[in-house]
């Protein structure tokens, strides 16, 4: 019986009387590689910033192992190893890679506080962040502004950026979102090379991205689970088919 | 050149960013001139080393940080009254003054910089605008404390150091004041280069990541915003000390705005910008101080317009997109 | 027979119902775009100038001016919203504020210049200079009127917010510019046209101010706080939350001056930063 990563209890939200997120119940086994799929407007972004504490839900609970963080602020989530990458890419476009790697990794270690040292001491905090983008094949790029890299990389700062709190779990909201299809498969490589002990949940539109990197599969439509279970079960589904190319369409 | 070294070790590179630059060297140097060159400037260079120390503290909420502030003379001002009463009441020793002052309006600040890190854009602005106004309107109620509007009598500072007098041509004057500008500055240079200044940088850049990585961009803004109130509030005491007068227009609005107008006319988030900012304006207003206050008022706000429109990075950043540009050549 | 309080609570409303005018063109505005428009007030100022021009110069019905005003400062801001505005609409909040700053400031001087520092008086036909008794109160007939106007223009806007087309695209824009522009709605269109009402209504408010608080070049940035103060506390986009906070600041003011003049316009600050604590986005704002 593998321990939880992450489980959310009957989680609601509704704006006003439109309803975003449904009675969700969900749990991510650790080391899970789950894909979060669904229709446009099905909530699943929405999901995640539910997870990670940017909307505050009217109703259930979220537990990150067996700490219930339904209260928690996001910056406190993220201490407890709980890391999301954004959909549209959300960087410091005038710092460049290293610094921004940097900054993650020094908040992680509780130093960004210290301003009477100048940050070329941290040699450790320095290096962890250089070996992150090594990894992630930035290595070369990292003194350009993030501005001025091309989207693909863009796109693995994002992931860089997360990965460099640490996470025990990570969201990852459409990594490869916008990058042309060669080039997204370098994403995914990254996203598979990942350690097993990380818990991974991923949105993602590609089916065959999804049927080859996920274990299992979460579909979610108007705000609530439809259905779940392996990628070969959801690929028999005649329900999760219509859903997605069915001319009949309800909500 | 350096390029090969720096990708072998991000570290040097890191490192590489906080050298001091020639000139910025000569800049410092530059400062010195006043004493041989224009001696009978001293009295207008102490003004701007002072205005320039105030313009930096702004740089780092506003430059870094990113907090627009329309009420920043608020601490100016504190520093400057507590530095003119602890004088008037007795203890006219000047270093230990100044650093009171400082204290005081750091305290000030540290109040404060809770309710204003709480919010962003326009109420965050409000706040900043009604919390100086306020402390503005107190100085003026509170005329048995401040002087009201005749200022701040009775400020008697006793020598420097013990040795140096405060001489009728500014000699002590600036020399006090380009030193404490000095230091500070190394303070706040040291700070933009730290773990700290990263941090500021990111949550300028972008807000909504800085939770995302873990950081608590309350805490530092907090941080900052009271390292800002006390520089800010040691700019006035040096006023208060060097002039041996205080009145209510350093909280007033006007304080306030031209502070800004100097930072942004540098070109904020540069370090220097403040102070060449607080130069340039200086040295305009004196040149031009004949002319009518409106049409004073009337080239600000052309200035401001020019520089929105045209050079959004102030001096500095136009400077360094043409020597970008030159340097593609 | 009413107590004072209540000719303290009538003069306070008036006063409100003048803040009212002057802010709430710069709520909508803020609330559709959110850009901070701060040289506002600078609209309402060149109405109330234009409004002495024409009648102590060229001897123009009070009336008949009041629209002439509301005319002027509408077509400046076209032109202010043409050659600049445009193109700060996705810019920095510090960048809207300098630049704003900047045209306040040349708009002060140019008035200082032509009109001098001094206050301007307008010369008003006596029957609004007088005063009406009601229940042992002596109300003046001019705050009368403003009142009526201001209640007159409350209800049109209302009325054109509800029931016309333009109002449902005033009201998405606000509520969702992202979605209007996605529905086909032209939001800077409309963003224009209301920016043009609303510094309409501002300088219609600059000319009627002048008998109630008086004209000079400073009035750009003393009244630039209190609009600023009721649109922050009214919530953006709101016109009941312009209205609201209109009235209350404008009897807190009368009314503190009335009772506590030592305190000045302290309360008035205090109760500014208490309530923008207590609710950011204003009384009746959102985000």
């Amino acid at each position: 019986m593998s321990a939880i990563a992450l489980a959310t209890r009957g989680l609601s939200k509704s704006f006003g009387s439109l309803a975003v997120a449904r009675d969700i119940e969900l749990e991510l086994p650790v080391g899970a590689r789950y894909a979060l799929i669904g229709p446009n407007g099905a909530g699943k972004t929405t999901l995640i910033n539910l997870m990670t504490g940017m909307l505050a839900p009217n109703a259930g609970r979220i537990f990150l192992g067996d700490e219930d963080i339904t209260t928690f602020e996001p910056q406190d989530r993220v201490r407890r190893g709980l890391a999301r990458t954004f959909q549209i890419n959300t960087l410091f476009a005038g710092l460049n890679a290293l610094e921004a790697v940097t900054l993650a990794v020094c908040e992680r270690r509780g130093i960004s506080g210290q301003f009477w040292k100048n940050i070329a001491v941290h040699g450790e905090a320095i290096d962890e962040a250089y070996a992150i983008l090594a990894r992630l094949k930035l290595g070369d790029a990292c003194y350009q502004p993030t501005r001025e890299l091309p989207y693909g990389r863009q796109r693995l700062l994002e992931i860089a950026l997360a990965l460099a709190t640490k996470p025990r779990v990570l969201l990852l909201d459409e990594p490869a979102a916008g990058v042309p299809p060669e080039e997204s498969g370098e994403i995914f490589e990254v996203v598979a090379g990942l350690s097993q002990d990380l818990t991974l949940l991923f949105i993602e539109h590609d089916m065959h991205v999804v049927f080859r990197f996920a274990t299992h599969i979460i579909v979610l439509v108007g705000g609530s689970v439809f259905t779940e279970g392996s990628p070969k079960e959801i690929a028999a589904d005649p329900g999760v088919r219509e859903v997605y190319l069915g001319t009949r369409k309800h909500g | 050149m350096a390029l090969a070294e720096n990708i072998r070790s991000p570290q040097l590179y890191l490192q590489s960013l906080s050298r001091w630059r020639p000139t910025e060297i000569a800049f410092w140097l530059a400062t010195l001139l006043p004493f041989f060159v224009a001696a009978n400037y001293l009295s207008l260079a102490s003004q701007i080393a002072i205005t320039a120390l105030f313009a930096l503290s702004l740089d780092l909420i506003l430059g870094y940080a990113g907090v627009v502030s329309l009420g920043h003379a608020a601490f100016f001002g504190v520093g400057a009254y507590s530095a003119g009463l602890i004088s008037k009441y007795g203890w006219g020793e000047p270093l230990t003054g100044l650093v009171m002052s400082g204290f005081i309006a750091g305290f000030v600040g540290y109040l404060t910089s809770f309710i204003i890190a709480r919010f962003r854009h326009l109420a965050r602005i409000m706040l900043t605008l009604g919390l100086g106004l306020l402390l503005a309107e107190l100085a003026n109620s509170a005329g048995w404390l401040t002087g009201g509007m005749d200022g701040l009598q009775g400020i008697h500072m006793w020598p420097l150091l013990s040795s140096f007098k405060f001489d009728l041509y500014g000699y002590t004057a600036y020399a006090y004041a380009l030193a404490v500008l000095f230091l500070l500055f190394l303070g706040a240079r040291r700070l933009i280069h730290s773990p700290f200044g990263l941090a500021l940088r990111g949550i300028r850049e972008n807000w909504t990541r800085m939770p995302a990585i873990g950081a608590e961009s309350r805490s530092h803004i907090r941080t900052v915003y009271t390292i800002a109130a006390a520089m800010a509030g040691v700019s006035g005491a040096l006023l208060a000390q060097t002039t041996e007068t205080v009145s209510l227009d350093s909280l007033g609005f006007e304080r306030s705005a031209e502070i800004l107008v100097m930072l942004v006319l540098g070109g904020a988030g540069r370090l220097y910008g403040g102070l060449i900012g607080a130069i340039i304006f200086m040295v305009a207003r004196d040149q031009f101080s004949g002319i009518q206050p409106q049409y004073w008022y009337f080239w600000i706000g052309v200035l401001l317009v020019v520089v929105v429109m045209f050079l959004p990075n102030g001096v500095l950043g136009g400077l360094s997109k043409l020597q970008a540009r030159w340097s593609r050549r | 027979m009413l107590p004072p309080v209540a000719g303290v609570l009538f003069d306070g409303f008036a006063y409100g119902m003048l803040l009212f005018l002057l802010s709430v063109g710069q709520s909508v505005t803020l609330g559709m775009m959110n850009f901070i428009n701060l040289a506002h007030c600078a609209f309402a100022m060149l109405g109330g100038y234009v409004a002495v021009i024409l009648v102590n110069t060229l001897g123009w019905p009070f009336f008949a001016v009041l629209p002439v005003a509301f005319f002027a400062a509408a077509a400046a801001s076209v032109v202010v919203e043409r050659v600049f505005y445009r193109r700060l609409y996705r810019a920095t909040d510090l960048d809207q504020v300098l630049l704003t700053i900047g045209i306040t400031f040349i708009s002060v001087a140019v008035a200082a210049y032509l009109f001098t520092t001094a206050q301007q008086p307008i010369q008003l036909p006596s029957y609004l200079r007088q005063s009406i008794e009601v229940l042992g109160l002596r109300l003046a007939v001019y705050r009368l009127i403003l009142i009526a106007l201001a209640l007159v223009t409350t209800g049109l806007l209302v009325a054109a917010l509800e029931y016309t087309r333009f109002g449902a695209q005033v009201r998405a824009a606000v509520d969702n510019e992202r979605m209007a522009r996605g529905l086909g709605i032209d939001v800077d269109r409309t963003f224009a046209i209301t920016f043009a009402l609303g510094s309409g209504l501002a300088g219609l408010g600059g000319a009627l101010a002048i008998e109630i608080v008086g004209l000079d070049p400073s009035f750009a940035f003393t009244y630039l706080v209190y609009v600023l103060i009721v649109v922050s506390v009214g919530g953006l986009g709101s016109i009941r939350g312009s209205f609201a906070a209109a009235a209350v600041l404008g009897i807190s003011d009368i009314a503190g001056k009335y009772y506590v003049p030592s305190l000045g316009a302290f309360l008035i600050y205090l109760v500014m930063i208490s309530l923008l604590m207590w609710r950011p986005t204003g009384l009746f704002g959102r985000r």
